[in-house]
C-alpha cells in the first residue's frame, strides 16, 4: 500500500517551508492536491522544499509541488534533503512550467453564448445551402459531359449501384407502400361510413398514393437506405484516402464516384415510384374488398374513370428529382469527411438529416407549383 | 539478481492457428535499461510486445514483470499490472473522436481519482514534456503531423508515470530529422523518469542512439542479445548484414 502523501507548511521569516511526506504519486495525490491548491500563500516570496520524508514521487507529484512553488513567490525551489530522483523530477517540472494557465475551463453559458451559436448555426445552414447548389451544378455539368460522350460512362459502376440501391430495394419499397395503402383505405372507410360514402374511399386512396404517398415512401426509404451507403462508401474512401489516390492517377472523383450515382438513382428512383404506387393501390384495394365489399373490378374501374390520370403523372415527375437530391447529398457528405471517424458518423448523420428535409420542402414546393398550374 | 530484471520471459511460445511465431523464446529486460528488439519482418516482434503486455495469449511459458507473473491474467489482476506499464502503438492508435489533451486524460480518469482540472493541467504538463507546445492539446489528431502523433501517443503512454514503456517502432514514417529528435526525447525521459523501455524498431540510427542493449529475433527465438558492439562482432549472417550492411555502416559512422 502507498503511504498517504502529506505536508506540513511553516514560514522562516517571508520563505515558505514546506515538509512532504508519503507517496506522491498520480495514484495518491488526488485529495493532497485540492488542499494543497487552497493554501493561502500571500507573503510568500519563496519556498524551500524540505523532501527527507518524502516516499516515491513521480512527474505528477512534482507538478503540483511545483504549482505550489509558483504561487509562493516563483523563482527557484530550494530543495532540502532531496533524492537525485526527485531533484531531478522537480527540475524538469521547473522547466516546463506552462505559460498561462488560467484558459482552463474557459466556457461561456450566457444570452451571448446562445445568440452566438445561432448566428453560427444560421450561417452555416445558409452556407450549406449555398455549397449544395453548387455541387448540384457542378454534377450536372458532370453528367452532360458523360451524356455527350457515353464511352466515358462507368457502365459497371452504374449497373452495380442500380442493384444496389434500386433493384434491391425492391422488397421493402413494395411492402411498405402495401401497408400505407391500407392505412389510407382503413382512414376512408371509417371517416366516410359516417356520412355513408364509403365507396369514396376508391378516391381517396387512388389520390393519395398516386399524387404523394408512392413518390414520398419511395424517397424517404432511399434516403435512409441509399443516401446514408453513398456517405459512407465514399467517406470510408475520403479516410483511406482513396479518393485522393484515384484524383492522382488521373481519375476525376466527380466521373468516377458521382456520376453513376447519380444517374443510377436518376433511373431506378422512378421505377420503383412505380412499383410504391402499384403496391399502395393494391393494399388500398384489399382493405376496400375486405372491409367495404367493394371488390377488385369495381375497384379498378372506378378509379380508372373517376381519378384524373394527371394525379399518376404529377407523382411520378417528382420522382427522378427526388432520387437526385438523395444522391447528390450522399455523395457530397461523403466527400466532406475528414480523415476521423468521427466526421464520418457526423457526415451520415447530416445526409440523411438533409435529405429528408429537402425530400420534404420540395414535395411542398412542387404542390405549390401544380396547385398554380391548376392540375 | 533477479531484483534488476524488469521483464523476464520464459519459454514462451505464441502460435496463430499452426503457424508458430516464437518456439520456447527466453528474454531478460533489465531495470533501467532501453532494449532493442530487432529481427527480419515476420519474426513477430510486435506479436512478442502483444504477448508481453497481454494483448495476446501464448501457447505455453510464462512472463513476468518486476518478480510477478502476467500471464493469463483477468479483470482486476489484469488492470492492476496495466498500470505497470504505457504502450505507444505504432501509429499512435490515438482515439480519433478525442482531442490531444483528452487522450492523455483517458488512463488518469480510468485510473485515478484526480479532479478534472488538475488532470487537464497534467495531461498538458506530459504532452509539454513529450516536446508538443500548449496549442497541440485541443486539437484532434487527425489536425496533427505524423511526429506529433507520435509525441502525443508517448505522452498518453506516459500519463499515469508507469516504470516500464513499449515502444512499437517510434521513428517508422519520420523523416530523419525528426525521429532523430524523438530517439533523443527517449532518451531524455528514459533518465529523467528513470525507465524501463522495450523498443522494437527497424531503424538502425534509433538503435545506435538510444538502446543500452539489443535483442535480435530470429528463427522463432532470441538469437543474440548485447549491446551494439557485441552484435557487430556477431557472425549470424542476417545480424552482419544488419550492421554491417550501406546502412548500419552509416549509422556507425554517424555514432563515431
Amino acid at each position: 500500500m502507498p503511504d498517504r502523501p502529506e505536508y506540513k507548511l511553516s514560514t522562516d521569516a517571508s520563505r515558505g517551508r514546506l515538509s512532504v511526506s508519503g507517496d506522491w504519486t498520480v495514484h495518491t495525490i488526488g485529495k493532497i492536491s485540492e488542499q494543497l491548491a487552497a493554501q493561502d500563500t500571500s507573503g510568500f516570496e519563496g519556498l524551500e522544499v524540505d523532501c527527507a520524508q518524502l516516499g516515491k514521487l513521480d512527474t505528477a507529484g512534482a507538478f503540483i509541488i511545483d504549482r505550489f512553488a509558483c504561487r509562493s513567490g516563483g523563482g527557484t525551489v530550494k530543495l532540502v534533503n532531496a533524492s537525485e530522483q526527485a531533484t531531478a523530477l522537480l527540475k524538469q517540472a521547473g522547466e516546463l512550467r506552462p505559460e498561462r494557465d488560467d484558459e482552463l475551463n474557459k466556457k461561456e453559458f450566457g444570452v451571448v453564448d446562445l445568440l452566438e451559436r445561432t448566428g453560427r448555426a444560421t450561417m452555416h445552414f445558409i452556407d450549406e445551402t449555398v455549397e449544395t447548389l453548387s455541387f448540384l451544378g457542378e454534377t450536372i455539368m458532370a453528367m452532360a459531359h458523360i451524356v455527350t460522350r457515353p464511352s466515358k460512362m462507368r457502365w459497371t459502376a452504374l449497373v452495380s449501384v442500380m442493384e444496389d440501391s434500386g433493384l434491391d430495394a425492391v422488397p421493402i419499397v413494395g411492402f411498405l407502400s402495401f401497408f400505407v395503402g391500407m392505412v389510407v383505405a382503413f382512414i376512408g372507410a371509417t371517416t366516410l361510413s359516417e356520412f355513408g360514402a364509403t365507396i369514396f374511399t376508391v378516391e381517396l386512396v387512388g389520390i393519395a398514393i398516386l399524387r404523394e404517398f408512392g413518390v414520398i415512401l419511395t424517397a424517404i426509404i432511399l434516403s435512409g437506405r441509399t443516401n446514408s451507403a453513398f456517405t459512407a462508401q465514399i467517406g470510408a474512401m475520403r479516410m483511406r484516402q482513396e479518393v485522393d489516390a484515384m484524383t492522382t492517377l488521373g481519375l476525376n472523383p466527380m466521373d468516377v464516384l458521382v456520376v453513376p450515382r447519380a444517374f443510377a438513382m436518376l433511373i431506378m428512383t422512378p421505377v420503383l415510384t412505380l412499383i410504391a404506387i402499384l403496391f399502395g393501390v393494391g393494399g388500398g384495394a384489399f382493405v376496400s374488398w375486405l372491409a367495404l365489399d367493394i371488390n377488385p373490378t369495381v375497384f379498378m374501374n372506378r378509379l380508372q374513370s373517376y381519378v384524373p390520370i394527371e394525379n399518376f403523372w404529377v407523382g411520378m415527375s417528382k420522382a427522378p428529382v427526388f432520387g437526385l437530391v438523395v444522391a447528390l447529398i450522399g455523395c457530397r457528405q461523403g466527400l466532406m469527411v475528414g480523415g476521423s471517424v468521427q466526421s464520418l458518423g457526423q457526415s451520415t448523420t447530416k445526409s440523411v438529416v438533409q435529405a429528408l428535409f429537402s425530400i420534404i420542402v420540395i414535395d411542398a414546393l412542387f404542390a405549390v407549383f401544380y396547385l398554380e398550374l391548376g392540375i | 539478481m533477479s531484483e534488476d530484471i524488469a521483464i523476464k520471459v520464459r519459454g514462451l511460445t505464441t502460435a496463430y492457428g499452426t503457424h508458430v511465431v516464437h518456439d520456447e523464446l527466453d528474454l531478460d529486460v533489465k531495470r533501467g535499461e532501453i532494449l532493442g528488439v530487432i529481427g527480419p519482418s515476420g519474426t513477430g516482434k510486435s506479436v512478442l510486445l502483444r504477448a508481453i503486455v497481454g494483448l495476446k495469449r501464448p501457447e505455453t511459458g510464462t512472463v513476468e514483470v518486476f518478480d510477478r507473473n502476467v500471464t493469463d491474467l483477468e479483470g482486476d489482476d489484469l488492470r492492476e499490472v496495466q498500470n505497470l506499464w504505457g504502450i505507444m502503438f505504432q501509429d499512435g492508435a490515438l482515439f480519433s473522436n478525442l482531442t490531444v489533451r483528452e487522450n492523455v486524460m483517458v488512463p488518469m480518469r480510468e485510473h485515478t481519482d484526480l479532479p478534472e482540472p488538475l488532470m487537464k493541467q497534467l495531461a498538458d504538463q506530459k504532452l509539454r514534456m513529450s516536446g508538443l507546445d500548449d496549442s497541440a492539446g485541443p486539437k484532434f489528431p487527425s489536425d496533427l503531423s505524423g511526429g506529433m502523433r507520435k509525441r502525443a501517443a508517448l505522452a498518453r503512454a506516459l500519463a499515469l508515470d508507469p516504470p516500464i514503456l513499449f515502444l512499437d517502432e517510434p521513428t517508422a514514417g519520420l523523416d530523419p530529422i525528426t525521429a532523430a529528435g524523438f530517439d533523443a526525447l527517449v532518451r531524455e525521459l528514459q533518465s529523467a523518469l528513470s525507465l524501463t523501455v522495450f523498443l522494437v524498431t527497424h531503424d538502425v540510427d534509433t538503435l545506435v542512439a538510444t538502446c543500452d542493449r539489443i535483442a535480435v529475433l530470429g528463427r522463432k527465438k532470441v538469437i543474440a542479445t548485447g549491446p551494439i558492439e557485441e552484435l557487430r562482432r556477431n557472425d549470424d549472417p542476417w545480424i552482419q548484414d544488419y550492421f554491417c550492411g550501406p546502412r548500419g555502416r552509416a549509422a556507425q559512422a554517424g555514432e563515431s
